[in-house]
């Protein structure tokens, strides 16, 4: 295992950690399928951004965090929510719009949180998410938690100014915070390509005096190795990173996309490179698992989605009379 | 809708007659261009600029990157220095990150410089709930500009309304801000052809009535004449005023109407304290017309709330025909 061509998650994790990993990809593949086939079965009030094609980088980015280090996550957040170990019951509850939803149903797919795993919650602005992650840094480092943040962002957000203002103040404070743009070479139908200045968004980073590194986000083993990279080098107390995830959504951008801005070919040449099938292929090569175990897994998962939609169904509706309960703390209103 | 159109006048829907207006006036007008996200190929999040890039090119149907603030500021910029741009937020609620754009710069910029320049801006704001987008894409914010001399700030309820006053808005010389119901996107109504205008600051009587007085604004207009057609069922006999205009608002027409009929209900989507009920109520309030007043006014707002995701919460938080329909009817009978 020591030989340097082994790829990183192989010299790095033990085999029942990488075979979790996989699970997690497998369970956010099938939850986002289970998500789109209740939307279109009409189960569904509002939209839905799916993140199939992305799912080594929501699992890939959260190796090395512990339920005590925090998310923000972003409107494409389920992958990262089930990367953080959050409950599918609950997550399917909460988009079906349920009280046993994370939200109890108030806020629905868009605005998942799951504070006690540290998933400080999904955004439904773009960009939002940003400074709430220095914010969950600096309390790490003035309360001397340990934590770290890591802030989820598309490639979209890096044009907002709370990115910039972000990286700036998390920079200038040194804070434990890793940026990690999921950058699917879309924000809507705008390409990187008109919306960016800089060919890589992780260029960035030298404006904010931080180190950047641009990975291959379908590559589980890449990006596991530059987020564990920032985040032992946020722990060591040494500040902040900007790592650029480059993959691809599979999906329209919601359910309004007419996918006019990009073409099939496009889709299906990243559809080629599946993240699931690489990280499988990567297991099965280095004998973590074999291709039955693989197949077995992908059935269990399914499962667990059936289970999960099961209970989400079951779940009561919070009633009108209580549509204003949560407002206040005190639970009164103005 | 309107009495005045012709019978055989086609119909649009309100996203249609927008696109209308947007058109008549890129083609009429070489300093029009629109900008925003994701308004170009993808046609705009409600399809309301649909495919107008395709004859006008994406010079002037502008692609923004997702930077509101910064958008926002290049539109003020433009309008300040020769072009006429119709800036799209995608949903109204992400005029949240363009606030300083819009309340320290577009609103003030013309006072702070002793008039020596106009900003002929017009920003489109699709807004309200409805939609299933939970609390941070089904706000109805208008009332927040209401507040900021400096601005109009209007609020047509029919596709009719909706292309008169955009033509309008690119008449004025000023900031006009136009929040558009989203859900009214998709209501059909006669729209006559070519270029016309409505004004703005007027409201529009949209139902004759004596027993008393709705003021209502956006969607909530129709809500309004649907609760009408009821109480007339049981011999109240309503009358209902499109406020079309926020600010200026057309305080004439509603003092007359409360003076004929001496009672008053207001409703809106925006959160019912210190919204726009608040000043409609303060209006009749401060003026003679409180001396016809029959009974205590009424208000029918937004919940003091957030939109919730939950769909019967969702509808719970905003007013409802019934809800319209219990109070005119408690107010008609006095109960109130
Ligand atoms: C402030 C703000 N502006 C615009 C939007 C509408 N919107 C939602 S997601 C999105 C695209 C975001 O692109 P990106 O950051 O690349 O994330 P992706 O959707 O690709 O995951 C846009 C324009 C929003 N939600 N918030
Ligand atoms: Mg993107």
């Amino acid at each position: 295992m020591s030989d340097p061509n082994t790829p990183y998650a192989i010299r790095t994790y033990d085999a029942e950690t990488l075979k979790d990993a996989l699970r997690k990809m497998f369970l956010i593949r099938k939850f986002e399928e289970g998500a789109e086939d209740s939307y279109t079965r009409g189960l569904i009030h509002g939209t839905m951004h799916l993140s199939i094609g992305q799912e080594a980088s929501a699992v890939g980015s959260c190796m090395s965090l512990s339920d005590a280090d925090k998310i923000t996550s972003t409107h494409r957040g389920h992958g990262h929510c089930v990367a953080k170990g959050a409950d599918l019951g609950r997550m399917f509850a909460e988009f079906f719009g349920k009280e046993d939803g994370y939200c109890r149903g108030r806020g629905g797919s868009m605005h998942i949180a799951d504070v006690e795993k540290g998933n400080l919650g999904a955004n439904g602005i773009v960009g939002g998410g940003l400074p709430i992650a220095v914010g969950a840094a600096l309390s790490a480092k003035r309360l001397n938690t340990g934590a770290v943040t890591v802030c989820f962002f598309g490639d979209g957000a890096n044009n907002e100014g709370a990115f910039h203002e972000a990286l700036n103040m998390a920079a200038v404070w040194k804070l434990p915070v890793v940026f990690v743009c999921e950058n699917n070479r879309y924000g809507m139908s705008t390409s990187t390509e008109k919306s960016t200045a800089v060919k890589h968004i992780a260029d960035r980073a030298s404006a904010y005096n931080m180190p950047g590194t641009t990975v291959d986000g379908n590559d589980f083993s890449a990006v596991a190795e530059a987020v564990d990279t920032a985040v032992a080098h946020a722990r060591a107390g040494n500040g902040p990173s900007l790592v650029e995830n480059l993959t691809y959504r599979w999906r329209g951008h919601s359910k309004s996309d007419r996918n006019r801005y990009r073409t099939k070919e496009e889709i299906s040449d990243w559809m080629a490179r599946d993240p699931i099938l690489h990280m499988s292929a990567l297991l099965v090569e280095h004998k973590v698992m074999s291709e039955a175990d693989v197949a077995a897994l992908e059935t269990e998962t399914a499962q667990v989605i059936q289970d999960a939609i099961a209970f989400a169904n079951a779940s009561p509706a919070p009633t009108a009379a209580e549509a204003t309960r949560f407002v206040y703390t005190d639970g009164e209103a103005a | 809708m309107n009495m005045q159109n012709a019978p055989d006048i086609r119909e649009l829907s309100y996203a249609e007659a927008i696109r209308e207006a947007m058109d008549i006036a890129l083609g009429s007008d070489e300093r029009v261009v629109l900008m925003g996200e994701d308004i170009g190929v993808y046609g705009g999040a409600f399809q309301v600029t649909g495919d107008l890039i395709d004859k006008y090119g994406p010079d002037r149907v502008m692609d923004t990157p997702i930077s509101e603030l910064g958008g926002a500021g290049v539109a003020v910029g433009a309008a300040m220095t020769g072009l006429r741009p119709i800036f799209e937020f995608q949903f109204s609620d992400f005029a949240t990150l363009a606030m300083e754009q819009i309340v320290n710069q577009a609103a003030k910029i013309r006072f702070m410089l002793g008039g020596a320049v106009s900003v002929p801006l017009v920003m489109r704001f699709p807004a309200g709930s409805g939609t299933g987008a939970a609390a941070q894409h089904s706000q109805s914010i208008e009332a927040w500009l209401g507040h900021v001399p400096g601005l109009k700030v209007i609020q047509p309820s029919t596709p009719e309304d909706a292309k008169g006053m955009l033509l309008a808005a690119l008449e004025d010389p000023d900031p006009v801000m136009i929040f558009e119901h989203k859900i009214l996107y998709k209501m059909r109504g006669p729209v006559p052809e070519g270029h016309y205008t409505i004004p703005i600051g007027k409201a529009a009587v949209r139902r004759e009535g004596k027993d008393l007085t709705i003021v209502a604004t956006s969607l909530m207009v129709h809500k309004a004449l649907a609760a009408a057609d009821d109480l007339a069922q049981n011999g109240i006999d309503a009358e209902v005023i499109d406020l079309r205009t926020i600010r200026p608002m057309d305080r004439d027409t509603v003092l007359a109407s409360v003076r004929k009929t001496g009672r008053l209900i207001c409703v809106y989507e925006g959160v019912k304290t210190l919204g726009v009920g608040a000043e409609i109520s303060a209006m009749v309030a401060e003026s003679d017309a409180f001396d016809y007043l029959d009974a205590p006014i009424f208000r029918l707002g937004g919940a003091e709330s957030p939109i919730p995701y939950n769909p019967e919460l969702e509808k719970a938080v905003v007013p409802q025909v019934p809800d319209i329909l219990n109070a005119a009817t408690e107010l008609a009978q006095g109960r109130l």
